[in-house]
């Protein structure tokens, strides 16, 4: 029988490395967040692995108690996907910033998201290069000053939603860093999801770019800035919850309860499960308000299942048990001795 | 119907008795040469020679008919001897159309056989190869025999009646006629083609029956009409006792990691992205999911190689096969394997380089890319595979290397090895070395990952799943007591160290080097890798001849070099050094002894090296 899953904490998956983010990083908050969904989830420690890129988030599996790799910058995707592959009895986490994921790790990000293996992504957006000290990333925005761009960034950003929803991902979340409980549900959630699951944290750097989500994220705009969604639920937010998204021919449009005669019953209700990405695309650009919260899970079959299904069949069909049955087979023939 | 010249000519004598031959069965992309020219090979294996081939393909997918750049071949050297190339020059040309006599032409060696299909000389065929005149009707192949055969015209005779055939198929059965004529020729039976027919076209009696016509129908032509001046006999070759598989160098590589998977008790695990020449190990390991074999097939050589390491760490054996640019990709990914002390095989399979370079032809350009290319101090272990078969054992062993050393191990091979084929005395996984491995199931008290074996300097490995041992590795540099990330300046040169002096230990796991042919004498002959054969042939021909001064030393380990290389070295008054390349093991060979002269001699042109300009060589410096 299987030995029952211990009764963790989150002290459980902290270790005894000391933490060396800036104080007042939004790194810390997402940190304590995944080590106190781990315990909900009900996996074990052992069979967790947590793999980055580089980075100043990419140094969190140093501060995991669990299996981890700090690796290459951009490569963490498809490393975890090999991890994954090898064994998909483990809990697969890949940790990843803006630059390691939409910039040097493009290639891989998208990928991954399409093959929709079973793995969480955790994305730090905190649209700036940490760790290499504050040059302008592929989510900073046009006119952004930073160290490569002291006249303003050039460059227009990604949004990573839109990214990868373009890319089929299946399951998308969107998440303020300094929302620590919401955090924790989602992270929840996306490992209960069996597929790619991509979590954006909009992670503040207090050093290099300082207050660029407060619009959305201060505890005083919050409620009315941000519309965090849930499956099966009207989308409604501000702080009287008199507001909510109503479709406009092709456009989503806010309407206030009680005015127009728009009563709760004509909000939209949030359907995370649909397949057609059509309204998780509008959810996902929308700038006012901006939607937080699972935005996308669509149940899908995994790259895992579809090759376990594969060498299934390939076995049974195959006379070949071992290396030798191939070896000796076919066009052999014997030379004997004189 | 055959030219005169030919008929008059019929033969009396009894067939003449030859060591080796080699024919090259030339034609159009859609002539079949490559199954005729593999038919040819087997029958003749199965007969007892021994054999090596080699294919030419078009570069172009589907190159305009009749093209000279649509020109596919395919090579055979047999032999009652021991043959260790698929040959230089050719004995017999079969020629299916002008583009493949005009390219292959100059092969043919003066005075031997060329066959051709008349019926493809043509107007607009000879226009194609670019022929001003038909070359069967001028005197430009006065130096040669050619015997002019309406090739098509017989074969739509033979197949007249058969129902369901269409024109298509009829063409393309014209090479079974060739293959006929060639199996007359050389005495051969065509028993062994017509158990292939039946097995390969099982539900298409029809086809059966008209390959199996025009394949009679060649062989008694040549027969009947007497209309070759000889018929040929080689005698079986003296080979080692046992089961026997033609195989190709690139399967060979597929299956030698197959055995160490399974030898180890490990899952195999290949991330890869596709490559000329390498892509043939995917195309081969992709079938065998029936052994649980992962092959993973990624968005870049990147992920290729990185999706490996992720195995690695999760316990698998886990390899990754490229060509020379795949290779500089997965430099930084290497460094990394390198740096946390996974074990990994990654395959080269060598080309033409630099930068995109001849991707169809051989060369041995990345030598110094597998030994230097990456940042930092980065030693792996480096071997070379030698020839199509031993592909087998050398991909066996380094994976043995990697997971008895736990580090990276490249495997060099070449396009010449890689696409050629020979006999493979076939090894049962029963008779194949035992492959040790470093992974740890507990726990002992301050337990970290970087704690080694004392011998080896091997780090344990932990793998995930594994209680108590969870731990984090990573590229940054690590304290050597703790294995947690450290800066201190010693500790970083220490560990630089260990890891260089982990690979050095790898001398005490491998076989020391043997010299051929004379172990001490005027001129010690070295080479590496994929040119063994080329080398071989040549020095073994000189000992024939009487020079019994000169030795040959033939390394498959390059890092490290073999424990007793010096002593050898120390035996020859020359040295010569023979490499595809513009020298770079020569340079490997100067930085490690110096104070002995290391002469090098080089070639560049995408091609194997000749027997003529390697005898001419070798005997100016040995006399
Ligand atoms: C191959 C390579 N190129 C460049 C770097 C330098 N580098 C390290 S982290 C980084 C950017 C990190 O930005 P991001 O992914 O957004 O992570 P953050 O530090 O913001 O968390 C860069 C450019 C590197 N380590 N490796
Ligand atoms: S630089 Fe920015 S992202 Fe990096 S640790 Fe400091 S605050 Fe956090
Ligand atoms: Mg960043």
């Amino acid at each position: 029988m299987e030995p029952a899953v211990k009764e963790y904490t989150y002290k459980d998956f902290a270790n005894d490395q000391e933490v060396r983010w800036c104080p007042g990083c939004d790194d810390y908050v997402i940190l304590r967040s995944v080590q106190k969904a781990l315990p909900e989830i009900g996996v074990k420690k052992e069979d967790v692995v947590f793999i980055s890129g580089i980075g100043c988030s990419s140094r969190f599996p140093y501060y995991m108690d669990t299996y981890g790799m700090h690796s290459i910058h951009g490569r963490a995707p498809a490393i975890a996907s090999g991890v994954k592959l090898a064994n998909p009895q483990l809990s697969v986490w890949v940790i990843t910033g803006d630059g390691d994921s939409m910039a040097i790790g493009g290639n891989h990000f998208i990928h991954v998201l399409r093959r929709n293996i079973n793995l969480n992504i955790i994305l730090f957006n905190n649209e700036i290069y940490g760790l290499t000290k504050g040059q302008f990333s592929p989510t900073s925005r046009v006119g952004q000053k930073t160290k490569s761009s002291p006249y303003g960034n050039t460059q227009p950003p990604f949004s990573p939603g839109e990214l990868a929803l373009g890319a089929q991902a299946r399951f998308f979340a969107r998440i303020g860093g300094n929302s620590p409980k919401e955090m924790t549900d989602i992270f929840i959630q996306a490992e209960k999801f069996k597929g790619t699951s991509l979590v954006e944290v909009l992670q503040n750097c207090v050093i290099f770019n300082d207050g660029c989500f407060v619009k959305y994220t201060d505890k005083s705009v919050r409620e009315d800035k941000q519309l965090f969604v849930e499956h099966g639920k009207p989308m409604v937010f501000g702080k009287n919850r008199d507001k909510g998204l109503v479709l406009n021919g092709l456009k989503l449009e806010v309407a206030t309860i009680g005015e127009n005669g728009i009563t709760q019953e004509d909000l939209l209700v949030h359907d995370a499960r649909e397949k057609d990405p059509t309204m998780h695309q509008m959810l996902v650009r929308l700038e006012y308000p901006l939607v937080t919260g699972i935005i996308r899970s669509f149940n899908d079959v995994t790259l895992e299942e579809m090759e376990d299904a594969l060498t299934a069949q390939v076995r049974e069909k195959s006379s070949f048990k071992k290396a030798d049955d191939l070896f000796f087979s076919g066009e052999i023939y014997e030379v004997k001795g004189e | 119907m055959v030219t005169e010249k030919i008929i008059n000519n019929k033969r009396k004598l009894p067939p003449e008795v030859l060591k080796t031959v080699v024919i090259r069965f030339v034609g159009d992309s859609g002539d079949g040469m490559q199954l005729t020219g593999t038919q040819f090979s087997d029958t003749s294996a199965m007969f007892g020679n021994d054999v090596a081939t080699f294919p030419n393909y078009p570069s172009e997918i589907r190159a305009p008919q009749g093209s000279l750049y649509g020109v596919s071949g395919f090579q055979v050297h047999i032999g009652s001897v021991e043959v260790s190339t698929p040959g230089d020059n050719v004995d017999l040309l079969v020629a299916m159309n002008p583009a493949g006599l005009k390219t292959n032409l100059y092969a043919v060696k003066p005075g031997h056989t060329i066959i051709v299909d008349n019926d493809s000389f043509n107007k607009k065929n000879l226009e194609k190869a670019q022929y001003a005149t038909n070359p069967l009707e001028d005197d430009s192949l006065e130096n040669y025999r050619v015997i002019e055969v309406d090739m098509t015209t017989l074969t739509k005779e033979a197949l007249k009646g058969i129902e369901g055939l269409d024109n298509k198929i009829i063409s393309r059965s014209k090479n079974m006629f060739a293959l006929g004529m060639v199996y007359w020729m050389y005495g051969r039976s065509k028993d062994h083609t017509i158990d292939f027919f039946n097995k390969k076209f099982k539900s298409k009696p029809h086809i059966i029956e008209a390959n199996t016509k025009v394949l009679n129908a060649g062989y008694y032509f040549a027969e009947t009409l007497e209309l070759i001046p000889n018929a040929y006999s080689i005698s079986p070759a003296k080979m080692a006792p046992g089961t026997y598989r033609i195989i190709m160098g690139n399967t060979a590589t597929a299956w030698g990691f197959l055995a160490a998977a399974e030898k180890s008790g490990l899952e195999l695990f290949l991330g890869s992205y596709p490559i000329t020449p390498a892509t043939d190990i995917l195309h081969e390991l992709v079938k065998h999911k029936h052994f649980g074999v992962k092959a993973f097939q990624a968005e870049d050589e990147i992920a290729g190689i990185s999706s490996a390491i992720g195995a690695s760490f999760a316990g698998d054996l886990a390899i990754t096969t490229t060509s020379g640019p795949g290779l500089a990709l997965k430099g930084e990914a290497l460094g990394l394997a390198m740096m946390i002390e996974l074990p990994l095989v990654v395959v080269n399979v060598q080309r033409g380089g630099p930068s995109t370079g001849l991707p169809t032809k051989t060369e041995q350009s990345d030598l110094f890319q597998a030994m230097y290319g990456r940042n930092g101090e980065s030693p792996v272990i480096v071997i070379a595979a030698s020839t199509p078969a031993n592909c087998f054992d050398y991909a066996y062993q380094a994976s043995k290397l990697a997971l008895e050393h736990m580090t990276p191990v490249i495997l060099l091979t070449d396009g010449y090895i890689a696409n050629g084929s020979a006999p493979w005395k076939i090894k049962s996984i029963a008779s194949l070395p035992e492959i040790k491995n470093h992974i740890i199931k507990e726990a002992k008290e301050n337990w970290h990952p970087y704690e080694r074996d004392e011998d080896t300097l091997a780090r344990n490995w932990a793998i995930p799943g594994t209680p108590g041992l969870e731990h984090r590795v990573g590229g940054l540099e690590k304290d050597r007591n703790t294995g947690n990330v450290s800066h201190v300046p010693e500790n970083h040169e220490i560990m630089t160290w260990t890891r260089a002096e982990k690979i050095k230990r790898v001398q005490n796991n491998i076989p020391n080097l043997a010299t051929s042919f004379a172990n001490q004498g005027d001129l010690l002959v070295i080479g590496w890798g994929g040119t063994f054969g080329s080398l071989y042939s040549a020095v073994k021909q000189l000992s024939e001849e009487g020079y019994k001064n000169i030795g040959l030393a033939h390394f498959n380990y390059i890092n490290p070099l073999p424990k007793n290389t010096g002593e050898i070295l120390s035996k020859f008054k020359k040295i010569i050094v023979c490499e595809l390349n513009n020298g770079q093991f020569v340079n490997i060979l100067r930085m490690n002894f110096s104070g002995i002269e290391f002469l090098p001699f080089n070639k560049i042109q995408g091609l194997p090296f000749a027997n003529d300009e390697l005898i001419e060589k070798f005997k100016l410096l040995a006399q």
